[in-house]
């Protein structure tokens, strides 16, 4: 579980969170939003790059923002960028276990956890290859994989399907699914495609203009009225 | 999906390929060289590892430093004031320039933690200028005594000891012999690192800092880490220097220098270890074939230096030892089509004959 209570980040002049409060309970949970809605300062807030004004985030009771933010990785905490940031030089099976290396794993069930992972989404490629020489849905999944190797707490996702066909999307999605089974991390979803989201996610929290706007079953959010209006505007007499 | 093999066939062929090489290079070149090839081979090996320290900081950390000469004159430095004022053994002296210029390196590295690219490069070049300096200035060696060896009376004297090479290699062909095992065994600890935790969590910051943030890589620690690596190599590689040369003097180092061991390390490939042999025998074996064989003025070096790094940066940017293997497997490729077409030529054409 994730408890965020009042965060706030300002930058000079611009409030991209502002008084957030939400609970992100567990299993896979979206966070949604408009363009420049805050999703992803939330996700830099919790990775540590940036630092918030006021506020609070435990997660299953630990004080995140405590935490050095290389250390957050080996406390369980995981995350894939809008960008995909698979390293080229190095091949799928060292991309995967240089994040095994920073967890908090043991290192003799380096291999098979790495080689699990790896199956686990469902990557067909040798572990040799380079990244570098991988198709775009591959990179995302060698990310994917990255993302719980190690005994993953907190899987942050951010627009993972982004740019993928939609057989690659459907695939993604049936992966994300189950992750929280797996390896019982809890994960958020930042994604653009609401199908995804539904299929994923059995809870939703909107974000607008950096404030939380709805929360709650995924169903009931999309239906909201506040959130209809943040994603499609509202009819105004003129 | 199988798990790999732990030892892979690419792996054995590769180090019997390594230590085939070695053997040349100990048994085979003292054999055919003459004694100027042999110094000149020794500084090849010694410049190798300087180019080794520049390609784990650029090539592996995408840290560009142009202060790897500097501390190879650094590591020269220490290991001629140690010879003189102390009796440690060789290997001692060695260790002991290494791991002060390691120091030394890491404080350089310091405001890489910082700054990156066009400004880092400004930085550690500024070093090593202010090196130059610092050792003309202080006219190094100087004759004195001491670690610091700076007497009154100034200048150096023909009498001045060369600093001492270890006993078991004084000649020229067996301190060659041990300055190739010292600078493979370098090689094989920078090879270590690169293929162990700390090259995966370079190639992740090189990649993307952020990314290697999140993926928990303390990036301090790991830049700082390359930064010791490569200067104790370099410090190492100075002290053999010292030993090679006798009586280092403060000419012999100059600012450019640490430019152009950028650009020979560059077109010899900084994404290679083989990269940094080939900049060794760029830096040193050319410039003694122009000047010593052919009496040509090695300052035309840099022009064609400046047009292989050109040449690099356009059409090859894994430099020669990722460019001369390809090429040499296109050029057999073609070969074998070519014989193989003639074979078939004249096997139609001996069918059609009655």
């Amino acid at each position: 579980m994730i408890e965020v209570s009042s965060l706030t980040v300002r930058f000079a002049g611009v409030t991209p969170l502002d008084d957030v409060s939400v609970v992100f309970p567990g299993g896979t949970c979206g966070l949604i939003g408009p363009n420049g809605a805050g999703k992803t300062t939330f996700f830099n807030v919790l990775s540590g790059f940036v630092k918030p004004a006021k506020g609070a985030i435990r997660g299953f009771g630990d004080d995140l923002l405590a935490m050095a933010d290389f250390r957050r990785a080996r406390w369980g905490l995981r995350r894939t960028f809008q960008t995909e940031q698979a390293i080229e030089k190095l091949s799928v099976f060292d991309n995967v276990a240089m994040i095994h290396e920073h967890s908090s794993s043991k290192r003799a069930t380096r291999r098979a956890d790495v080689i699990g992972a790896i199956d686990f989404v469902g990557l067909d490629v040798s572990p040799k290859a380079k990244v570098g020489g991988l198709g775009a849905g591959e990179r995302r999944l060698v990310e994917l994989a990255r993302a719980v190797v190690g005994n993953p707490r907190v899987v942050l996702l951010d627009e993972p399907a982004a740019g993928l066909p939609q057989a690659e999307t459907d695939h993604m999605g049936a992966v994300i699914q189950k992750i929280p089974e797996q390896f019982g991390a809890l994960v958020v979803l930042v994604d653009h495609d609401m199908g995804l989201v539904s299929a994923c996610c059995e809870t939703t929290a909107v974000l607008d203009f950096g404030r939380l706007i709805a929360s709650g079953p995924t169903a009931d959010v999309l239906r909201d009225e506040h959130v209809i209006r943040a994603y499609l505007g509202t009819e105004e007499d003129v | 999906m199988s798990a790999i093999p732990r030892v892979e066939r690419g792996t054995i062929v590769r180090a019997i390929v390594i230590l085939g090489l070695l053997a040349l290079a100990l048994w085979g070149i003292p054999h055919i060289a003459g004694a100027d090839w042999i110094t000149t081979a020794t500084s090849v090996a010694i410049y190798s590892v300087a180019a080794l320290g520049f390609g784990i900081l650029y090539g592996r950390v995408g840290m560009i430093s142009l202060g790897q000469v500097a501390l190879l004159t650094i590591g020269c430095w220490i290991g001629t004031r140690l010879a003189y004022a102390t009796s440690l053994p060789f290997p001692l002296l060695l260790l002991a320039a290494g791991g002060i210029t390691c120091g030394i390196g890491v404080l350089v590295g310091l405001p890489a933690l910082r700054l990156s690219g066009l400004y880092l490069a400004l930085i550690t070049l500024m070093f090593a200028g202010a090196t130059t300096i610092v050792l003309s200035v202080h006219d190094f060696p100087n004759d004195g005594g001491g670690f610091w060896g700076r007497s009154a009376t100034g200048a150096l004297t023909t009498s001045t000891p060369p600093v001492r090479r270890p006993s078991a290699a004084v000649g020229d062909v067996a301190f060659y012999r041990y300055t190739v095992i010292v600078c493979a065994v370098l090689f094989l600890i920078a090879l270590l690192h690169v293929a162990g935790k700390p090259g995966r969590a370079w190639a992740s910051i090189r990649e993307s800092e952020p990314a290697a943030l999140a993926a928990g890589v303390n990036i301090t620690l790991y830049k700082l880490w390359a930064f010791a690596l490569a200067s104790f190599v370099t410090g190492v590689a100075g002290c053999l220097l010292a030993a090679q040369v006798g009586v280092p003097r403060a000419i012999t180092f100059q600012t450019q220098d640490s430019l152009t061991l950028a650009a020979t390390a560059l077109i010899g490939g900084i994404y290679s270890l083989w990269g940094a042999i080939v900049a060794g025998i760029f830096q040193q074996g050319i410039p003694f074939l122009f000047q010593a064989q052919w009496g040509i003025n090695p300052n035309f070096l840099l022009i064609i230096f400046g047009a292989g790094l050109l040449q690099v940066l356009l059409t090859a940017p894994g430099g020669l030892a990722d460019q001369f293997p390809k090429d040499m497997a296109r050029l057999g490729r073609a070969f074998y089509n070519l014989v193989a077409s003639r074979v078939r030529e004249q096997a139609a054409a001996e069918k059609k004959a009655p």
